[in-house]
């Protein structure tokens, strides 16, 4: 598969002369420069400034990025206030001052300090929505075509910085620099467009009520909305937010996760860029149980949507009866099955069982993470399973062969390392992996577990990390019965060459999504 | 070319300033595009044959264009068949990528809003400044609102009894024939091409002879945004040729035109003589424009003299016969005189111009004509009625008041500077008036009162009902309906339509059932229109 894209700087020499992924350097003054000076064979040529462009070499990943051309690439300097809290279009210090550090993944090594917002800051922030949602405001007057000429103005300058957004995702996540690039990017430009698309298709009715009325409806913005994002998808997960809370003329008030607030502070200066009024979005970089539960149990916030694990969900639905009765939205974890009838395509089947699995090193909220096989395939299922996990790339996620990254953050990395020692200990086989990846940086091995039972933890809660559960099945009513068992209910997958039998199970399954993977 | 201005939107306070100075050089750089635009490729005609397109406040020949025939039209057709095959490029393109094209077309336009201005105003007559706040901007959000709905326009799920999986999916009807009209040649062009390319059609357009220089300059940037060759099919020609070509080809899906009802019954009989293609009609109209005493009288006077006299006249919806309330009569036709009078006839490329030329010699002796027949039948000719220059097709702003129900001015659509004032005294008369048109495009009632608006708005038999209410303060033309984005919502020849029909006109809905071993089978297509 040949694949053009620029190449990230961060994965060319430090210099110290180390290869890895350093990412940004530290100036003197603390402030991340997007550089390492040019050295080894990789580099053509280069600037020595900080922030203009470099001669810099494409890669292809068929061929491990040894072949390049020279391309001018434009990564933009980070700005300091990209630090900072983003309420009413200003950049501004936390109330009280403090400030978190934001850790690189692969290295463990801090890449900076982020202002952190509490209680105080969500206060100005939802001020700052409220007063840009009062009626007669810029953003209220404005025609609903022009709101979704600002998201697209919007999806146009994140395409521009893609490359550089997606470096900076790379180095604050984990995730390999190529997916960032071509996956992540690639669906925020789109999912801004498609709502932009709908800020002004989104119709009332008129409805032809019995006796001399004339009867409508309108569909209005909510008001200000509490939105609290996670660490996995850090760009998506904030474009899926804004997208239609934006478009549909809403103010937002948003928390981006203390593990990844980089990216959202980036975009944040391109809402700026792009004009939109003030208040109208405020991004605020904090911990959950400050700034998130301000925001939850605020009595002027008009709904909360919060992604993350089902664990804090209950705690935002609790904050919003305890508090105004704000709506809420939640979108929280999964166990989803991932089914595999004897008749499917099983070299198919098993390479995209691997890949629904351990995508983004396993950290995806619909990861097929209960993989039931029937029985008559079991056996080459596991073994092929197991070959293929065994072949995935764990490195450097700067590399362009890299498969997988390291995990977000230390508490996620011993978390997954202890739902391996329980499913050792509750007697799953553990087929490959199991372990530590690296010396340094939250790399966990692609781990397999076969012969798992459905009452095993590692069968019944989101573990969340590169960690494969194989369960063996006899009956479609059996599986049926098997999968739904859960507490969960947020996606299921079904490989058969058989359309009947896809469509009996997908009916069958109490999923929100259910894909269905035949032939191909 | 100039270098494109700052965008304004058209509905904010006009600051002329803001448009571009212009040169006044006969044909604007770069050369126009003048040959026939097929599988994106310019192309003589078949024939060799060219005509003129004239210039109509100078009467002066602006350039020959390539004449497109049966021979061309069957070319056009082929390309336009070729694009639509199965697995095609266009065919397999994800619908969020047809939107992006269409994104990207909108943003060309935008780019070169000021070159394809001063093209429009050379080739209409309109004045510049409408065309460059008006004309272009609605092309601009025209094609970014239909490039949002490529993705959206989404099939359903049926939960019909038994063991069975129903979903609908809305396909492309195929190769869609277009003809559009002079009055507006790029934003009926963008109006038509908006929602046949966001649903996955491919399109042969025959644009008016009268005006088909920008409508090509056009093709010249559908083909730089990257629409695959042969989606996009572009002729000049002559409605009997060109245009009954398509209407009565055997190979063409389905046939959209706009223009006069005469014309539109000959598109339909042509689609019943060939292979029943699919049919939407934009036709003509003599709308009501009602005034009762209770309104805002400067507002409506002002309002209705926008809604008559915009594009001179020449607008399927223009309020053409204008109703005032006894009452109020008196006082309204002075002052719609006295506005009619203060009225700017000159040239177009003049930022003060309110009026330029008619389109072209036909419409100007037509609209003379009805003028003399209006005198003749004893309507009262208020101002105006005459030639308002010694060269080009301008004609003075006329009122006629008195007029009454059955003269020929009352029954036939004029398309020109002319208003028809009549008396009316109860709202049942007035409704029972309005509605015996053979038209019904569209219709406004100015009042204050909201119960009045709503009992004559549904007693209307219209498209489209304006209702204009207490709007105090300087007269806006950003709220009035002939140039207001809602009057955007195109009409078709048989009643109401609105953005998401005209949308759905251009897709097939296909049911597909799927019953135990089989392969989901599409059964008969339901017709939309």
């Amino acid at each position: 598969m040949p694949l053009s894209l620029p190449v990230p700087i961060s994965c060319f020499r430090s210099p110290t002369g180390q290869k890895g992924p350093v990412g940004l350097f530290l100036q003197p003054d603390g402030i991340p420069h997007r550089r390492c000076p040019p050295t080894g064979t990789r580099v053509a040529a280069a600037t020595g400034t900080d922030n203009l462009a470099a001669t810099a070499p494409t890669g292809r990943l068929d061929n491990g990025g040894t072949e390049h051309s020279p391309l001018r690439l434009h990564v933009p300097h980070l700005p300091r206030d990209v630090f900072k809290l983003f309420i009413n279009n200003e950049w501004q210090e936390a109330v009280s001052g403090k400030t978190f550090p934001t850790i690189n993944p692969s290295t463990e090594e801090i890449i900076c300090q982020v202002a952190e917002a509490d209680k105080a800051d969500v206060d100005k922030a939802v001020k700052a929505a409220r007063n840009a949602f009062r009626l007669g405001s810029p953003w209220r007057r404005m025609d609903a075509s022009d709101r979704g000429r600002l998201l697209y103005k919007l999806a146009d300058a994140i395409e521009r910085d893609s490359a550089y957004l997606a470096e900076l995702e790379t180095l604050d996540n984990g995730k390999p620099y190529v997916i960032s690039y071509m996956a992540d990017l690639p669906l925020v430009v789109k999912c801004l467009r498609y709502y932009a698309g709908w800020a002004d298709k989104w119709e009332g009715k008129t409805i032809p009520v019995d006796g001399d009325y004339f009867t409508y409806t309108r569909h209005e913005p909510v008001g200000v909305c509490g939105q609290l994002i996670p660490w996995n998808f850090p760009l998506v997960m904030q474009a899926w937010k804004l997208g239609p809370a934006l478009a549909t003329g809403n103010t937002v008030v948003m928390k981006v996760a203390e593990q990844t607030p980089l990216t959202a502070l980036y975009v944040a200066s391109l809402i700026k860029e792009v004009g939109f009024p003030e208040g109208v979005v405020n991004i605020l970089p904090g911990m959950g149980p400050t700034a998130g539960a301000a925001i939850a149990n605020h009595m002027d916030v008009d709904k909360v949507a919060f992604t993350g694990s089902t664990e804090v969900g209950h705690l935002i639905q609790q904050a919003a009866g305890n508090s105004n009765l704000k709506k809420v939205t939640l979108e929280l974890g999964g166990k989803s099955p991932n089914i595999i009838l004897s008749d499917a395509n099983l070299e198919n089947a098993v390479e995209q069982s691997h890949i629904g699995l351990f995508f983004n090193q396993g950290q995806c909220c619909c990861a097929g993470s209960r993989v039931f096989v029937q029985s008559d395939v079991y056996d080459e299922f596991v073994e092929r399973s197991v070959a293929r996990a065994e072949r995935r790339v764990v490195g450097d996620p700067f590399d362009f062969k890299t498969e997988q990254g390291p995990q977000v953050d230390q508490e996620q990395f011993k978390k997954i390392l202890g739902y391996i020692s329980s499913g050792k200990r509750e007697g799953a086989k553990l087929m490959c992996g199991g372990g530590v990846a690296a010396d340094r940086g939250y790399f966990i091995q692609p781990t397999v577990f076969g012969d798992v039972q459905d009452n095993m933890i590692i069968a019944r809660e989101e573990i969340f990390g590169p960690v494969m559960q194989i369960f063996k099945f006899k009956t479609l009513e059996e599986v049926i019965t098997r999968a739904n068992d859960t507490k969960y209910g947020l996606a299921a997958s079904v490989f058969t060459t058989d359309i009947d039998k896809a469509n009996y199970v997908s009916s069958g399954l109490r999923a929100g999504t259910v894909w269905y993977v035949g032939l191909f």
